[in-house]
C-alpha cells in the first residue's frame, strides 16, 4: 500500500487568543494531529495577505488564519481590520484560481482550546483529501531563488 | 477641440496655469501625453476618441508639479482620479484645473465639488468587451481560472508598465521595489508574477476607478487590468464605498465596521 499523503500547513495565528487557545489544547492533553506549523503574530491585524501566498509557495497544502473574536482584540480593532482585508483577499484568491478548500479562516479565542484542536484535525483532513497542492508548488519550482 | 485650444491658451497667457497636461499625437492613432507650457504651443492639444488613457498619473509627478499649477485634459475616469488623489491627500484645490471633455464639450472644473457633482451624472460602468471577459471569468471553475490566469501571467515581463501608468500608484518607495523583505521576486516567472498582479490588486482594491489604464499600457496585451477591477468590485459589493467618488471620502481598507457581514470565517 502507498504511503499517505501527509499534508503540510502553516497557521498563522495571534498572539493573545489563537495562540494561548493552541496552548490550553496541549494543557488540557487534548491530541490533535500534528501537521500544522505554528506561526505566531502579535495580531490578526499583522497578517499580511502576501503571508498566505509566501506560505502557498514555499511548500504549504494548506493554512489556516486564526485570531481573537471580533470584540476581542487585544489591540481593539486589528481583527476587524483583518477580517476586511479576508473578505477582498478571499475573493481575489478565488478569482486567480487558489482553490479556497485549502485555508481556514476561524476566530479561536484563549479559551477553546478544544476548537483549535477540531479545526486542526478538520483541516488536515479536508487538505489530504485534495492532496499535494501540486498546481502552486509547480508554478513555485520555478520561482524559488 | 478648438474650445480646448482656446481655453488652454488663454491660461497659459495669464499664468492661471504653467502647464496643460493634455494628449496629443503619436504614432498612427495613438495618443501620447503632451505637456504644453507656453500659449503659442496649444496647437500640440488634440482630442478625441482615441484620447482614453488616463492622464491623472502625472499630477502627481515631481517633474510636473515642479512646473506649477496644472491644468489637465479629463476624461471621466481623470476626474475620478482627481478626487481618489484628493481623498488621500496627494492634491490640493489650488494646484489643479480639470478641462473636463464630457459629451463633445469642454467643461472648466476648478473646485473638487464641483468636479464630484458633476462625476455624480456619469454613468460608471466598464466597458462591454471588459464586462464580457469578467462574466466569462467568474462563471469558470476555479481550475480554469487558474490556467487562464497561469497563461496569462507567465508572459508578463515584469515591466512595470501597469504600475507606472496607474494614477493611485503614486508611492515613492514601492512594495515592489522592497528587498528586506524580498516581497516580490525581481526575476519575472510564473509564481512571481502571480504574486506581483495580487499585491496590485490588493493595492487597488477601494482605490481603483476602474480606468483600464494598466491593461491597455500592458505590452503584451494581458488583461490586468481585470484583476483591479475584480478587487475594486468586491470592495463596492461588501463596503458599499467605491474609488473616486468623492474627495473626502475613507479608504474603504483602512477602516472597518464593527458588522461588516462575512461567512466565512468560523
Amino acid at each position: 500500500m502507498a504511503e499517505q499523503f501527509e499534508p503540510k500547513l502553516t497557521a498563522f495565528v495571534c498572539n493573545w487568543c489563537t495562540y494561548a487557545g493552541a496552548d490550553l489544547t496541549g494543557t488540557s492533553r487534548i491530541k490533535y494531529q500534528s501537521n500544522v506549523r505554528v506561526i505566531r503574530l502579535p495580531c490578526t491585524g499583522r497578517i499580511d495577505f502576501m503571508m498566505v501566498l509566501k506560505a502557498f509557495s514555499r511548500g504549504s497544502d494548506g493554512v489556516i488564519i486564526s485570531g481573537c473574536h471580533p470584540n476581542d482584540c487585544h489591540y481593539t480593532s486589528g481583527n476587524y481590520h483583518a477580517r476586511r482585508r479576508w473578505m477582498v483577499f478571499r475573493d481575489l484568491l478565488d478569482f486567480v484560481g487558489i482553490d479556497l478548500n485549502r485555508i481556514t479562516f476561524s476566530w479561536v479565542s484563549a479559551a477553546e482550546g478544544a476548537k483549535w484542536a477540531e479545526l486542526v484535525n478538520e483541516t488536515t483532513n479536508r487538505v489530504r483529501e485534495l492532496g499535494p497542492y501540486q498546481e502552486i508548488q509547480q508554478l513555485a519550482a520555478v520561482g524559488i531563488e | 477641440m478648438e474650445e480646448l485650444k482656446l481655453k488652454a491658451k488663454q491660461l497659459l497667457a495669464a499664468g492661471t496655469v504653467k502647464v496643460v497636461i493634455g494628449y496629443g499625437t503619436g504614432t498612427g492613432d495613438v495618443r501620447r501625453p503632451v505637456f504644453v507650457r507656453s500659449a503659442d504651443k496649444v496647437d500640440d492639444l488634440v482630442f478625441d476618441g482615441s484620447c482614453t488613457q488616463n492622464l491623472a498619473t502625472y499630477l502627481t509627478k515631481v517633474e510636473v508639479r515642479a512646473m506649477g499649477r496644472m491644468a489637465i485634459v479629463a476624461v471621466p475616469s481623470t476626474l475620478r482620479s482627481i478626487l481618489q488623489l484628493a481623498a488621500e491627500k496627494q492634491l490640493r484645490e489650488e494646484n489643479v484645473l480639470a478641462l473636463a471633455m464630457l459629451d463633445g464639450s469642454m467643461k472648466e472644473l476648478a473646485a473638487f465639488d464641483a468636479i464630484e457633482e458633476t462625476v455624480a451624472t456619469i454613468p460608471d460602468a466598464i466597458s462591454a468587451t471588459d464586462q464580457a471577459m469578467m462574466d466569462k471569468l467568474t462563471a469558470m471553475s476555479v481550475g480554469e481560472r487558474r490556467a487562464f490566469w497561469a497563461a496569462e501571467l507567465n508572459r508578463c515581463v515584469k515591466c512595470y508598465a501597469c504600475r507606472s501608468s496607474c494614477p493611485m500608484c503614486y508611492c515613492e518607495r514601492c512594495t515592489m521595489d522592497c528587498n528586506r523583505p524580498q516581497w516580490i521576486p525581481v526575476a519575472s516567472h510564473g509564481i512571481g508574477n502571480l504574486e506581483y498582479h495580487m499585491v496590485r490588486a490588493m493595492h487597488l482594491a477601494g482605490r481603483c476607478v476602474q480606468c483600464g489604464t494598466c491593461g491597455a499600457a500592458c505590452p503584451i496585451g494581458i488583461p490586468v487590468h481585470l484583476l483591479t477591477f475584480f478587487a475594486e468590485g468586491t470592495v463596492r459589493r461588501q463596503f458599499g464605498q467605491k474609488g473616486g467618488g468623492s474627495a473626502k471620502l475613507d479608504y474603504a481598507m483602512s477602516t472597518f465596521k464593527p458588522d461588516d457581514k462575512e461567512e466565512f470565517i468560523r
